[in-house]
C-alpha cells in the first residue's frame, strides 16, 4: 500500500509529474484552479500507487509527499 | 506507512521564483537533500549568484551570502578560507559562471580552492530574458540571435567542464543532466560526490548540471526536457571529468 499527497497549492502545473509515473495515475485536475491560478495535479486511483516516488523525483516545486 | 519522499529539512519553506517547470527547482531541491544526508546542517555556507537563483538565499535553511554577478568564486574562496571547517559551496547559472565570471571560476580551480561549485547550464541568459550565452548551441535562437547563433558572429559554445579539467587544480569534475528520473538520481549521486571531495580536503569541485529554461526556449516544460537531451547532450556529453578522488586510490 502506498500513497502520495499533494500540496496543491503549490502546485505550478507544469504536468512534469504525469509524464513519469509508471502507473499513469497522476493525472492534471482540469476541474480545480489553485490560489496561483494553475490547474494542480493529482492523483486518480491512489490504489495503484506503488511508492516509486518517481513524481515527487521530477517535481520541480516538492509539492509531492510519498508514503509507502 | 514509512514516508519514502518529502521535501528536504535543509530546504526552506517557501515557493520559488522558478517558472513552472523549470529544473532549476530539481537541481535546487537535490543540494539540499545532499546537505541532509552528509549531516551538514549548521556546517554549510553557500553563495547565490546573479541569475534565476539570485534568490537560493532564501531557499535553504544554512547560511548564504549573495555575490556580484560571477563573482560566486572568488567571495566562496574569502568564507572558505577563514572558516575551513565549513562545506562552501556556489549555485550559479552560465551566464553567471561562463561569462562575466569566467576568470573568477578558472582561477579558483587553478587554485584547487577547496570549494563547490553547482553550475546551472541551461545554454541561455534566463533572468534577463533569453539572450544568447556563451554556452548557447549553434543555430540555437534568442534574444540575441533571432536567426540563430552563428559561428562566424558569436563564435563557439564553451564547455567548460571539459577546459576545467585540464587544470591540476581541479580534484572533481562531473557532468550531469535532470531531464529523467534516473538522470536526476545520477546528478544526486554526482553533488554527494563533490561535496566529499571538499570534505576530504581534495580541492576544487564542480559539477554541471544541464538544466531547462521552458519560458526562454519557448517550450513546454516536457518539450524543454525533449530539447535538452536531443540539442544539448551532443554537445555537452554527461559524464566525469576530473576525479581525483578514486585516482589517488584509499
Ligand atoms: C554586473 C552585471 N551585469 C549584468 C547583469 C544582468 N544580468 C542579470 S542575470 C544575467 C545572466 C543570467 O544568466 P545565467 O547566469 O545563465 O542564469 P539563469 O538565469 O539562466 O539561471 C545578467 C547578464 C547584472 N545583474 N549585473
Ligand atoms: S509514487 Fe509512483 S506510482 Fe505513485 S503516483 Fe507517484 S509515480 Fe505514480
Ligand atoms: S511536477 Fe510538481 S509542480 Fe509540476 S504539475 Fe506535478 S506536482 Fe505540480
Ligand atoms: S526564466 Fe528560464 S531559467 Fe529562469 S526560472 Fe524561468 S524557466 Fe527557469
Ligand atoms: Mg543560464
Amino acid at each position: 500500500m502506498a500513497r502520495v499527497t499533494f500540496r496543491a497549492d503549490r502546485c505550478k502545473g507544469c504536468g512534469l509529474c504525469t509524464t513519469v509515473c509508471p502507473k499513469k495515475i497522476v493525472i492534471m485536475d482540469t476541474e480545480t484552479i489553485n490560489e496561483k491560478g494553475f490547474h494542480p495535479a493529482t492523483v486518480i486511483e491512489m490504489e495503484k500507487c506503488i511508492g516509486c516516488a518517481m513524481c515527487a523525483t521530477i517535481c520541480p516545486d516538492c509539492v509531492i509527499k510519498v508514503e509507502r | 506507512m514509512e514516508t519514502v519522499f518529502d521535501r528536504p529539512h535543509a530546504l526552506s519553506d517557501v515557493v520559488t521564483n522558478f517558472c513552472p517547470g523549470c529544473t532549476h527547482g530539481i537541481i535546487t531541491r537535490l543540494v539540499a537533500e545532499v546537505l541532509d544526508e552528509l549531516g551538514m546542517e549548521g556546517k554549510a555556507v553557500g553563495v547565490a549568484p546573479v541569475g534565476c537563483s539570485v534568490m537560493a538565499y532564501n531557499f535553504y535553511e544554512c547560511d548564504m551570502q549573495e555575490a556580484a554577478h560571477g563573482r560566486a568564486p572568488a567571495v566562496a574562496t574569502g568564507i572558505k578560507r577563514v572558516h575551513p571547517e565549513n562545506l562552501v559551496f556556489t549555485y550559479q547559472g552560465d551566464g553567471d559562471l561562463a561569462a562575466i565570471g569566467t576568470a573568477e571560476t578558472v582561477h579558483a580551480a587553478a587554485r584547487s580552492e577547496n570549494i563547490t561549485i553547482i553550475f546551472v547550464n541551461n545554454a541561455i541568459y534566463g533572468m534577463t530574458g533569453g539572450q544568447m550565452a556563451p554556452t548557447s548551441l549553434v543555430g540555437q535562437v534568442t534574444q540575441t540571435t533571432p536567426y540563430g547563433r552563428k559561428v562566424e558572429d558569436q563564435g563557439y559554445p564553451i564547455r567548460m567542464s571539459e577546459m576545467l579539467s585540464t587544470l591540476e587544480g581541479s580534484a572533481y569534475i562531473e557532468r550531469v543532466a535532470v531531464d529523467s528520473v534516473p538522470n536526476i538520481r545520477k546528478a544526486k549521486a554526482a553533488i554527494k560526490k563533490a561535496f566529499q571531495c571538499q570534505l576530504d580536503k581534495k580541492g576544487f569541485s564542480l559539477v554541471e548540471v544541464l538544466s531547462t529554461c521552458p519560458t526562454n526556449w519557448g517550450k513546454s516544460p516536457e518539450e524543454a526536457l525533449d530539447w535538452l537531451r536531443e540539442n544539448m547532450m551532443p554537445q555537452y556529453p554527461l559524464g566525469v571529468y576530473c576525479d581525483k578522488l578514486s585516482k589517488e586510490g584509499e
